[in-house]
């Protein structure tokens, strides 16, 4: 097949035979010491030189190679007698279990074992896994007889880590290894063993290998002590064992003591593998700290393979806590001078910039503008120092490179975990700024899900040319403004920008010619002609805009009136752009807001990301402008209402409640009928969950109707700045119904949530409905089940975050090597074709209008806008 | 009794590409032929249309985003 690199068609696992680990071994090791008073390498020691060298300059003894060329090399240790290895105990267990001790074969029928076998056959021919069939046999397989010799079995337990248990008889190791040495040949398969690559017996150890020096490293601390890896340390202890097993058995020594050390060279081996095996107490260091040995340092999130394979750490990034700049570009990143003169840029010393790079080195390390290390071209590196600085500055010539501190205009990587999509790794152009943060644009905030109460995000520096090109052209902010997600942007203004900009905008909104100038300088915008009168906002805000735009849209604060008035709306929402004027409409969020923003969406889509940046960058200061000549807050004054409003709302709840025992009682009597479909009591629940949310909503609704204009958390919510009309109406009105489950509160006490109740209690007050306001405050009752409702939103949030989590790491283990080729087709690595035309519309949805190819309503709009401007 | 699967509402339109049209598409889409996506020998559909082992079926079916849309597929 074409374009495959690389096939893997197998991999094996099998086990390690004694031969196989004496024939990998380039020594035996018999002393459990490791140097001599010297301090040199003692032969068959634990750092015999023929087990690799790690100090550079030396060589290895077995290979010839010099230090950090050679990977080292295994030795090994015979054990003086058996040793069951953890990791397989359980497998020993189960074979022991399924097979007979006298004859050794699994205990199976002769017709079983035919059907096994070639049920296993079949699985093997489709490449499928036995898994299943083994795990059946082994239940099977526990008879009390064997079917083949009629030899009676005796229960075999394990009693964990390590020892197994026959009857009341305990197995030694020996007799252990003796009966899997028995297992027939012909039964290892129906076992999960593949006879090629492993024997049962080969669970029990006879041969330790020895890991290679390099894979415990020796440290000398600055005392000049040495300090041994945790692996060392329980070598030594094995060993020790080892030798003192030996010599007791050579010279005779009783049973008991024999089995006695028996069982505490069986612990260190156990404890070598794995010290965290439950039933086995951890081996200790002498400071009383735990080992690391062989599983622990595999195992779990510190473990080798999430913490070193599937991520590590990198050079040249920098991470600390972000604040907000609205004075920056959104292409820009604030970056502390401290982050700047630490991680650095290598430049090429060339003849056109050999000037500048000296003046770097001359800056040395501590000046900002400066470097720190100068690479000769021989691949030397060093460091820029006071000392060192006359010499670098001499010998410089075109070939060398300098690391030189980060400057403005330097491209970087800027991130924020969790990284769920694209845009959550953008690339921003530097700018060094004093204090200790990360500065940011607050139009980014969205892309980046960022805030300011203590958010921290990364920063790395690109070390080559070709990234820094590729990250300016394809990962740049401006280039992300829109998001493949909805085909809109992501990227626009929050919260004062869209209660600003409507400030500016709205109808009847004046301002003097000379703030205008103000105003007009502080957004970077080109100077307009005088008219010598007071302009109003919307003239200010087409400064903004390309002269040949052409669009109309309804705004956020549109009400969905029933009939429409168009350009003679009160709300002032339906918003006309004739050759970039802006002729009726206030600007809001559906003009510029993140995920939102039809000028902004249609910016990017006709004029350009580079249009689109300018136009950003200057309605958000624009905004600000107009929002501070006015001054703007909230508080709970916003949500006051007149006493008669709160008269009107008291009745109605009242009249809601009133309602609610009615139903309640025409149930009890058997009056009300059943909706389809549905109990009585469900009737019941739902007409009492409908009474009281219409009850709600008209609270809600009286409360608005004192709300004006002027009311600032009013316009913040109908501009979608924050907030929304619900929140206010909780506030002033009416909190509503708490639910848990999707329900009324019906848990607690049995037949009643509160003991404060009669049994089975139905009421509106009984199950959760909020009658008072967050204003009026909730009295206990009311406050009690707020609290369970609030709590159920908690916990689903927690669990919706961790379940999302992993089903999008899933997703993307599954589709992240899928791309899109240039005949549109999307393939995997191997060349197969997934979808032959992407999406089967072949639209790139960033780039889309919403999703769709066109909006073609919307188009006609426009080009009728355009030719009535003509 | 047996089901007519073909013309239910959702299996959408299998039809079997002759040696000389199966050749056309793979050399338009510039793919080996077993780069296609696939379909089992014994789905219901292949073996009620009769489709044999290293045939190309041509889908024609419903999409959201195309309206309609064609999916070339080699038999397994």
């Amino acid at each position: 097949m074409q374009g495959i690199l690389k096939k893997i068609s197998q991999i094996n696992f099998g086990l390690l035979s004694p031969e196989n680990i004496r024939k990998m071994s380039v020594t035996k090791i018999v002393t459990p010491d490791t140097y001599d008073e010297d301090g040199y390498p003692i032969e068959a020691g634990l750092m015999d030189p023929r087990l690799g060298v790690i100090d550079p300059g030396l060589r290895c003894r077995s290979c010839g190679s010099k230090g950090g060329d050679c990977q080292g090399h295994f030795g090994h240790i015979n054990l003086a007698r058996p040793v069951i290895h953890v990791g397989f105990a359980d497998t020993i267990h189960k074979i022991l279990r399924s097979t007979c001790s006298n004859c050794g074969r699994v205990l199976l029928t002769e017709s079983e074992i035919a059907e096994y076998k070639e049920k296993i056959g079949t699985k093997h021919q489709n490449e499928e896994s036995i898994n299943d069939i083994v795990k059946e046999i082994y239940t099977v397989a526990r008879r009390d007889k064997c079917p083949h010799c009629d030899e009676d079995k005796e229960e075999i337990k394990i009693d964990k880590p390590v020892s197994i248990v026959e009857g009341n008889y305990k197995l030694t190791s020996s007799e252990v290894r003796e009966r899997l040495e028995k297992v027939n040949e012909d039964d290892y398969i129906l076992m999960g063993i593949n006879p090629d690559v492993a024997k049962p017996e080969w669970m029990v150890l006879t041969v330790l290998p020895v890991p290679p020096v390099t894979v415990r490293p020796s440290i000398t601390l600055e005392t000049g002590e040495r300090s041994e890896d945790d692996l060392t340390h329980k070598l030594v202890d094995i060993l020790r064992i080892n030798q003192r097993l030996k010599e007791n058995m050579e010279a005779g020594a009783p049973q008991l003591i024999v089995e006695d050390l028996w069982e505490l060279l069986q612990y260190h081996v156990t404890t070598y593998f794995d010290n965290e095996a439950s039933g086995v107490p951890p081996a200790r260091h002498r400071s009383g700290r735990p080992l690391k040995t062989l599983a622990q340092r595999l195992k779990g999130k510190e473990g080798r393979f999430r913490s070193n394979l599937s991520g590590k750490r990198v050079n040249f990034s920098a991470r600390t806590v972000i604040s907000p700049d609205p004075n920056i570009s959104i292409n820009e990143v604030g970056v502390p001078e401290m982050i700047a003169k630490e991680v650095t840029v290598p430049v090429y010393v060339t003849d056109w910039n050999m000037e500048d790079m000296k003046e770097h080195i001359e800056n040395g390390p501590e000046i900002h503008p400066g470097a720190n290390y100068v690479i000769r071209p021989d691949e030397r590196k060093i460091r820029v120092y006071d000392e060192t600085k006359e010499s670098i500055l001499e010998k410089l010539e075109p070939g060398y490179v300098v690391e030189r501190h980060l400057m403005d205009g330097d491209i970087v990587l800027f991130n924020r975990q969790p990284s769920l999509h694209r845009m959550s790794m953008m690339a921003h152009e530097v700018k060094v700024l004093p204090y200790k943060t990360f500065r940011l644009n607050l139009c980014v905030c969205p892309p980046y899900n960022a805030d300011f109460d203590g958010d921290e995000m990364n920063m790395h520096v690109f070390q080559t040319e070709e990234s820094r090109a590729e990250a300016k052209s394809l990962m740049r902010v401006q280039e992300h403004i829109l998001s493949p997600r909805f085909g809109g942007p992501i990227i626009g203004g929050i919260h004062d920008h869209i209660s600003g900009a409507y400030l500016l905008t709205r109808e009847g909104s004046e301002f003097e010619e000379d703030y205008v100038y103000q105003m007009i300088k502080k957004s970077n915008l080109p100077f307009p002609e005088p008219k010598n009168k007071p302009w109003t906002g919307k003239e200010v805000f087409s400064l903004l805009l390309p002269d040949d735009l052409n669009m109309v849209y309804r705004a956020e604060i549109c009400r969905k009136c029933d009939e429409c008035l168009r350009q003679e709306c009160k709300n002032d929402a339906y918003v006309v752009i004739e050759d970039g004027q802006l002729i009726s409409g206030a600007i809001d969020e559906k003009a510029f807001g993140a995920f939102s923003g039809k000028i902004l969406d249609s910016i990017v889509k006709d004029y350009g990301t580079d249009k689109a940046r300018e136009f950003l960058d200057s309605a958000t200061k624009l905004a600000i402008s107009g929002i501070m000549k006015r001054g703007f807050t909230t508080s709970t004054a916003d949500e006051e209402i007149p006493q008669e409003a709160k008269e009107r709302i008291e009745e109605l709840l009242n009249m809601a409640e009133k309602r609610v025992e009615q139903l309640i009682e025409a149930y009890h009597n058997d009056e009300l009928e059943a909706l389809p479909g549905r109990s009585l009591r469900e009737t019941l629940e739902m007409k009492i969950m409908q009474v009281l949310g219409e009850s709600r909503d008209k609270s809600g609704e009286i409360a608005e109707s004192y709300f004006g204009m002027d009311n600032h958390a009013v316009i913040m919510a109908l501009t979608g700045a924050r907030g929304s009309m619900l929140n206010l109406t909780q506030i002033a009105a009416c909190v509503g119904q708490q639910s848990v489950r999707g329900g009324r509160i019906e848990r607690g006490y049995s037949k009643r949530t509160l003991p404060h109740f009669k049994e089975g209690e139905l009421g509106a007050k009984a199950s959760g409905f909020v009658h008072s306001s967050y204003k009026e405050g909730l009295d206990p009752l009311e406050f009690f089940f707020h609290a369970m409702g609030g709590r159920e939103g908690l916990v689903d949030t927690a669990i919706r975050t961790a379940q999302s989590g992993y089903m999008q790491r899933r997703l993307v283990n599954a589709l992240q090597d899928l791309s899109v080729q240039t005949d549109g087709t999307v393939r995997d690595n191997r060349g197969i074709i997934i979808q032959s035309k992407y999406g089967e519309d072949g639209v790139d949805p960033a780039k889309s209008d919403y999703g769709k190819v066109a909006d073609i309503d919307r188009m006609i709009e426009e080009m009728r806008i355009k030719s009535k401007a003509k | 009794m047996k089901k007519q699967i073909l013309k239910h509402k959702l299996v959408p339109d299998h039809a079997i590409l002759s040696k000389t049209e199966a050749n056309k598409v793979v050399k338009q889409l510039n793919v080996h032929q077993e780069q296609l996506p696939k379909i089992k020998a014994d789905d219901p559909v292949v073996k009620e249309i009769g489709a044999k082992s290293g045939d190309v079926l041509k889908i024609t079916r419903k999409s959201h985003t195309a309206g309609k849309f064609v999916i070339y597929r080699l038999v397994l």
